[in-house]
């Protein structure tokens, strides 16, 4: 072995990789945090039910970095677009590369993602490129069930246990600020809209809305008023805590250049 | 002990593997009730396609025979060949029966 660690690649500008970027990260960061679980969940059913939902978005995740490795031309693979890229080159936003939190923390976080991929997923569904549209067709159904998933978990504990409602109330204050970011109006999102590749994100809000505050209702939870706060990971400028989730997650092709199993 | 009363009731799980199958036994699980345990079967028994159709049922709520009685139950049967309709003679059009 060199001793030599892997170099970043460097990624297109091409905003319509940009755009399929910030869906694919979502789902990788996310899955890379709800994989924290694995081992750890309350209970042994619901620890299968976690990895399972994270496989499934790693799932779609290899789906979109394949397809984008097409566009980009640049002759990168799956592998290294999950492994090979530094920290501003990633477009996820903040929400999901924050620590995963206590079981409430991550039920939360679950309805918030999931309810944003599968009205996502629904909108790619009518994509331009039809590789994205099948890719959507195949992951609406996942995330549709995610969904559900998280729904029925962050009823249970919004109107649960004195205990439970509680920390379910400390998770909503702790994750809305970071909600904000996911409706904003990126320039790839624009691009996306207007050329027919997909939905800008802001054009999910309404119904992102009505969906979660259905839940929350259940819950027995309102959403905290807003805030001024605006993280920006989808922008590439990430919280403090990205650098240690993609130093962990870097850490063996980083070091074992396309080491493989 | 009182964390027998935390613990959640058991539940068992049947699966259908394809329509016109019959739902089979599968295994069974912990879960708070109804809704949960069928979340929790797809999760953990289903994973790897083996379903479209399932049923949970509370283990407290089967009633079964008791092992104890399987003499005076089942052991009676073995020596009543004529219940069996191996006597009748079939007509040749039947081929399978």
């Amino acid at each position: 072995m060199s001793g030599k660690l892997n170099p970043s690649i460097q990624i297109s500008k091409d905003s319509s990789v940009r755009y399929l970027l910030g869906i694919a990260d979502l789902c990788l960061i996310h899955a890379q945090r709800l994989g924290e679980w694995s081992g750890h969940a309350p209970v042994l059913e619901e620890d299968i039910s976690l990895t399972n939902v994270a496989l499934d978005l790693i799932g779609q995740t290899r789906a979109l970095y394949s397809h984008i490795a097409k566009l980009e031309r640049a002759e990168h693979d799956e592998d290294q677009l999950a492994f090979l890229r530094d920290e501003r080159d990633y477009f996820n936003p903040t929400l999901v590369e924050l620590p995963k939190g206590d079981f409430a923390h991550t039920c939360l976080r679950n309805l918030a993602v999931s309810t944003l991929l599968s009205l996502l997923w629904d909108g790619l569904q009518k994509s331009n490129d039809a590789e994205v549209a099948a890719i959507a067709g195949k992951a609406v159904k996942e995330s549709l069930y995610h969904q559900q998933h998280a729904a029925d978990w962050c009823a249970r504990l919004g109107d649960g246990t004195e205990d439970s409602a509680r920390r379910m109330t400390l998770a909503l204050n702790s994750l809305w600020p970071y909600i904000p970011e996911l409706f904003e109006a990126t320039a790839e999102d624009l691009a996306a809209r207007a050329s027919g590749l997909g939905p800008a994100w802001a054009d999910v809000e309404g119904s992102w809305r009505t969906e979660v505050d259905q839940v929350l209702e259940e819950a027995h939870l309102a959403a905290p008023a807003a805030v001024a706060f605006r993280s920006h990971g989808r922008r590439g400028r990430h919280s403090e805590h990205m650098g240690y989730l993609l130093a962990e997650m870097q850490y063996l092709q980083r070091a074992f250049p396309e080491g493989a199993w | 002990m009182t964390s027998e009363k935390k613990e959640w009731p058991l539940w068992e799980v049947f699966v259908r593997s394809k329509a016109g199958l019959d739902h089979k036994h599968c295994g069974s699980l912990h879960a708070s009730d109804g809704n949960m345990a069928l979340h929790m079967a797809r999760d953990v028994y289903t994973r790897r396609l083996e379903g479209t159709s399932i049923w949970v049922v509370r283990s407290d709520q089967i009633f079964a025979s008791d092992p104890g009685d399987k003499g005076m139950l089942f052991d009676p049967m073995e020596s009543k060949v004529y219940r069996h309709p191996t006597f009748f003679e079939l007509p040749e059009s039947v081929n399978h029966m």
